[in-house]
C-alpha cells in the first residue's frame, strides 16, 4: 500500500503563517489609524473647529526675525514652513559640520600620549555631557550679549564687519552681470581638477609615475578662475552692512540666536562624537597600529592612513545617531528666540490656526524625512568605505 | 519637547474621546469638579498681579483669584483649586485637551479663539492693550520712533500679530524676536538685545519690576491693539460657560451695589430688591445653575467684589499699581457692566 505523503496543514507552514499574522496586523494598524482620524474630523467638526491643510494657503500675518528667503506679515503659513524648515537645516548643517570636527579632534585627542591634553578632553567630555543642553544654549545666549556692545558702538573687523549684541554683520556678496558665466568656468575647472587628480592616481598605481598635479592645480584652481573673474568684469559686488538708526543695514546677520544655537548644539554633540571616536579608535587591534609603525609610518600617518579609515566602519553608525540627535535638538531653538522649524510653525502657526493634528503631522513627517536622509547618506558612506575584499 | 509631547496628547485625546455627554447639573464640566472635589484652573507660569507663585507654590493674582471665586461659589472654599501653569503657546492646546476646566491667564478675547479655536469667552475681567517698553536714556518717547528696532515679546500671542500690524500699517522696518518663555524674552530686552519689550500694558508694569534696574525703563504711550482679557472654557458646555460667566458678573454687580467681603453679611439683610436677588434672598438664581442659591455671598466673603480683586492684585494695593482707568464700572466712567440678575 502506498502511504500518500502527509499533507501539512497550511497553517503549519512558519513563512505562511508569519506573512499572515503580519499582513493582520498592519491591517489593524492602518484601521485603527484611519479610526482616529476620522474621530478626530469628526470631533473637530462638532466642536466647529477648522480641519484641513486649507490653512497653509493663508496670510500668516506674523514677522520671522531670521529667513533664507523672502519672508514678510504678509507671506503664507506655507512660507513660514520652508523658512523653519530652512533655519532648522542651516543649524542642522553647521551643526553636525563643527560637532564632527571637534568630536574627532575631542577623540583623538584623549587617546593622545600628551597627559594634559588627553586629561583636558576627558574632562571636556565629562563635563559637558553632563550639563543639560538647555543650560547650555541660555549660558552660550546671555553669557555672549552682556559683553557684546551696542551697535552704535559695534566692534569694526576691516571696516566690512560689524559685531555687536545685534549680532555679526558681514557683507552680503551678490552676483551680477556675468557672475554666472564665472561660477560655470569654476565649477568646471573644479571638476576638471578632481577628474585629474583620480586620473594621475590611476596612473601612478599603473606605471609609478603620476601627472604633473603641481601646474595642473595651479592652472585649474588659480590662473583660469583668476582670469575668468577679470574677463567677466569681476561679476561681483560686496553689500557692506551700515549702521542707519538703531542697527545695522544690508550685508548679512548672523544672529546671536544663531550663533548660542549652534555653538550649543555642536560643542555639546562633540563631547558624544568624542567618545564615539575614542572607543572607535580602541575597537581597530592594536596589531594594525603596531605593524604600522613597523613600516615605519609616522603618527600622524598611521592614524590618518591605518587607524582612522578601520575605525570609521565602528563610528560611523553611532555617529548618524549623533546627528540625529543633533537635528531633534535644534528643536529647543525657540527658548532663545531661533525661528527653527518647530518654533515657527510648530509652535507660532499651530498657535495661530489651531490646527494641531495637521501641524503636527507635517512636522513630523519632516522630521522623519530628515532622519530617514541623513541614515541613508551616512549608509552610503558607510558602504563605501567598508573594508574592499580585493 | 514636553510642549510637542502634550500637543500630541491632545491631539490624541481629541482623536479618542466622544463629545461629553451632560449628566445630573446639566453641565458635564460642573458635574466633574463636583465629583473630584476640586477645580482644575489653567494659568501662566508667571505674571505679576494676574497669576504668579511665590517661593512657596502659594498662587496670586486676579486671575487667580477669579479661579478661587468660581472655587468658592461652588464649594465654598477658595482653595478647592489646583491651578496648573501653562506658557502662552502651550495654552489652548492643553484647555482643549481636557488639563483644566477652564484657562484664566491674562488672554485676549479674539475671534480666531472663540470661533476656529472652538472655545467659549465668558465675559471681560481686564480691558487692556498692547504696549511697549523702552530704556528711557535712549530718547523714545513715543513707538513712532521704533523704525528698525529690534523688539523681544513671547511666542503663541497676539502681541506678535499686533506688532506685525502696527509696523506696517506705519511703514516702519523692526525684527521681532520671539521667546518661548516670558522669563528669557524680558532678560534678552535687559540684556540689550532688543530695544523695546512688547506685550499687553498690564504685562509691561509687571515686566518692569523684573528688571534689574526697574526706573530706567518707561512705557510708551501707545496701545496698539484692543486686548479684552477673560476667562475662556472649551466650547460646548454651555451651562459651565454660563457659570463662569456669572461669576464674574455677580463681582461686577456686587461693586456697584457697593456689597464687599466685608459687608456681605449685612447684606443679606439688605431690602434693596437687587441685593436680595443677587445674595439668594430672593429667586432661585444660584440653583438654577446647579449652584446654591447663596453662591454669590460664598463668593464675595471669600474673594470680594470684582473692586476688591482689582484693587490688592494690580490696584494701589500692589505693587503694580496701575489705575482702574477703562476697568472702572460704567457708571464710573469705566467699562466694566454686567447684566442684571433677575
Ligand atoms: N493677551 C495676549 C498675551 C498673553 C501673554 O501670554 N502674555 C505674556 C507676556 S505678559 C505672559 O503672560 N507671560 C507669562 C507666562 O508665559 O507665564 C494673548 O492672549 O495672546
Amino acid at each position: 500500500m502506498a502511504m500518500s505523503p502527509k499533507r501539512e496543514p497550511i497553517w503549519a507552514d512558519a513563512r505562511l503563517r508569519g506573512f499572515v499574522l503580519q499582513a493582520l496586523f498592519l491591517a489593524a494598524v492602518v484601521a485603527l489609524l484611519a479610526m482616529f482620524a476620522l474621530n478626530a474630523a469628526e470631533n473637530l467638526r462638532a466642536l466647529n473647529r477648522a480641519s484641513g491643510f486649507g490653512f497653509l494657503d493663508q496670510v500668516a500675518g506674523f514677522d520671522i526675525a531670521f529667513h533664507l528667503i523672502d519672508y514678510g506679515r504678509a507671506s503664507t503659513f506655507l512660507d513660514a514652513l520652508w523658512v523653519g524648515l530652512l533655519n532648522t537645516l542651516l543649524v542642522a548643517v553647521i551643526g553636525i559640520v563643527l560637532a564632527t570636527v571637534l568630536g574627532f579632534l575631542l577623540g583623538i585627542g584623549q587617546l593622545s600620549s600628551n597627559w594634559l591634553v588627553a586629561k583636558l578632553a576627558t574632562a571636556y567630555i565629562e563635563f559637558v555631557r553632563n550639563v543639560p543642553l538647555l543650560l547650555q544654549i541660555f549660558f552660550w545666549y546671555f553669557s555672549m550679549m552682556s559683553p557684546l556692545p551696542r551697535p552704535q558702538s559695534a566692534i569694526e573687523i576691516g571696516g566690512v564687519a560689524f559685531l555687536s549684541n545685534r549680532g555679526l554683520f558681514v557683507p552680503r556678496i551678490e552676483g551680477v552681470e556675468g557672475s554666472g558665466l564665472f561660477l560655470i568656468v569654476l565649477a568646471a575647472c573644479v571638476s576638471a581638477f578632481f577628474l585629474l587628480r583620480r586620473l594621475s592616481h590611476k596612473r601612478r598605481e599603473r606605471t609609478g609615475t603620476p601627472l604633473p598635479m603641481l601646474p595642473i592645480s595651479l592652472g585649474l584652481l588659480a590662473i583660469v578662475p583668476a582670469a575668468a573673474f577679470f574677463l567677466t568684469g569681476v561679476p561681483f559686488t560686496a553689500d557692506i552692512p551700515v549702521l542707519a538708526g538703531r542697527n545695522f543695514t544690508g550685508g548679512m546677520a548672523i544672529t546671536p540666536e544663531l550663533i548660542a544655537l549652534v555653538l550649543a548644539l555642536s560643542l555639546y554633540t562633540a563631547s558624544y562624537i568624542g567618545e564615539i571616536v575614542r572607543s572607535g579608535i580602541e575597537g581597530v587591534p592594536k596589531g594594525q597600529a603596531e605593524a604600522s609603525a613597523a613600516l615605519g609610518l609616522s603618527r600622524g600617518q598611521r592614524l590618518r592612513l591605518v587607524i582612522i579609515p578601520q575605525a570609521m566602519r565602528i563610528i560611523i553608525p553611532p555617529l548618524t545617531s549623533q546627528y540625529l540627535n543633533l537635528t531633534k535638538n535644534s528643536s529647543l531653538a525657540a527658548a532663545i528666540a531661533f525661528p527653527d522649524l518647530v518654533h515657527v510653525f510648530a509652535g507660532t502657526a499651530l498657535n495661530q490656526t489651531g490646527q494641531a493634528i495637521e501641524i503636527l503631522a507635517i512636522t513630523m513627517i519632516i522630521y522623519l524625512a530628515i532622519s530617514l536622509l541623513t541614515s541613508l547618506a551616512m549608509n552610503v558612506y558607510n558602504a563605501r568605505i567598508q573594508l574592499k575584499e580585493r | 519637547m514636553r510642549f510637542v509631547l502634550s500637543v500630541f496628547l491632545g491631539a490624541l485625546a481629541l482623536a479618542v474621546v466622544a463629545s461629553p455627554a451632560s449628566a445630573q447639573s446639566g453641565s458635564a464640566t460642573l458635574d466633574a469638579v463636583k465629583a473630584r472635589g476640586y477645580l482644575m484652573c489653567g494659568v501662566s507660569d508667571g505674571l505679576a498681579g494676574f497669576s504668579n507663585p511665590d517661593a512657596q507654590g502659594n498662587w496670586s493674582g486676579l486671575d487667580v483669584d477669579f479661579c478661587r471665586a468660581i472655587a468658592a461659589a461652588i464649594f465654598d472654599d477658595p482653595n478647592a483649586v489646583r491651578f496648573t501653569p501653562s506658557t502662552a503657546k502651550e495654552r489652548f492646546t492643553a484647555l482643549q485637551s481636557g488639563e483644566f476646566d477652564l484657562l484664566s491667564r491674562n488672554t485676549t478675547w479674539t475671534m480666531q479663539r472663540d470661533i476656529a479655536l472652538g472655545f467659549t469667552f465668558a465675559g471681560i475681567i481686564y480691558y487692556d492693550g498692547q504696549g511697549f517698553i523702552v530704556r528711557g536714556a535712549e530718547g523714545t518717547t513715543s513707538a513712532l520712533q521704533l523704525n528698525g528696532a529690534t523688539v523681544c515679546t513671547q511666542s503663541g500671542t497676539t502681541t506678535e500679530l499686533n506688532i506685525a500690524d502696527y509696523f506696517t500699517a506705519n511703514n516702519m522696518t523692526y525684527e521681532l524676536l520671539t521667546f518661548e518663555k516670558e522669563a528669557e524674552a524680558l532678560q534678552a530686552y535687559d540684556e540689550g538685545r532688543c530695544d523695546a519689550y512688547t506685550t499687553d500694558q498690564s504685562g509691561l508694569y509687571a515686566a518692569r519690576l523684573e528688571m534689574r534696574n526697574a526706573d530706567e525703563h518707561i512705557i510708551l504711550p501707545e496701545i496698539i491693539s484692543k486686548e479684552p482679557l477673560g476667562p475662556l472654557v472649551r466650547q460646548g458646555d454651555d451651562r459651565w460657560a454660563d457659570i463662569v460667566r456669572w461669576v464674574l458678573f455677580a463681582q461686577i454687580n456686587a461693586e456697584e451695589l457697593g456689597v464687599t467681603s466685608a459687608n456681605v453679611g449685612e447684606m443679606t439683610g439688605s431690602s434693596n430688591p437687587e441685593i436680595r436677588r443677587l445674595l439668594g434672598v430672593e429667586g432661585e438664581f444660584g440653583a438654577s445653575m446647579g449652584l446654591t442659591n447663596d453662591w454669590a455671598v460664598r463668593i464675595i466673603r471669600h474673594m470680594g467684589n470684582y473692586g476688591e480683586m482689582f484693587e490688592r492684585n494690580v490696584g494701589e494695593g500692589s505693587i503694580l499699581k496701575i489705575a482702574r482707568g477703562i476697568n472702572a464700572l460704567w457708571s464710573k466712567g469705566g467699562l466694566q457692566y454686567a447684566p442684571p440678575v433677575r
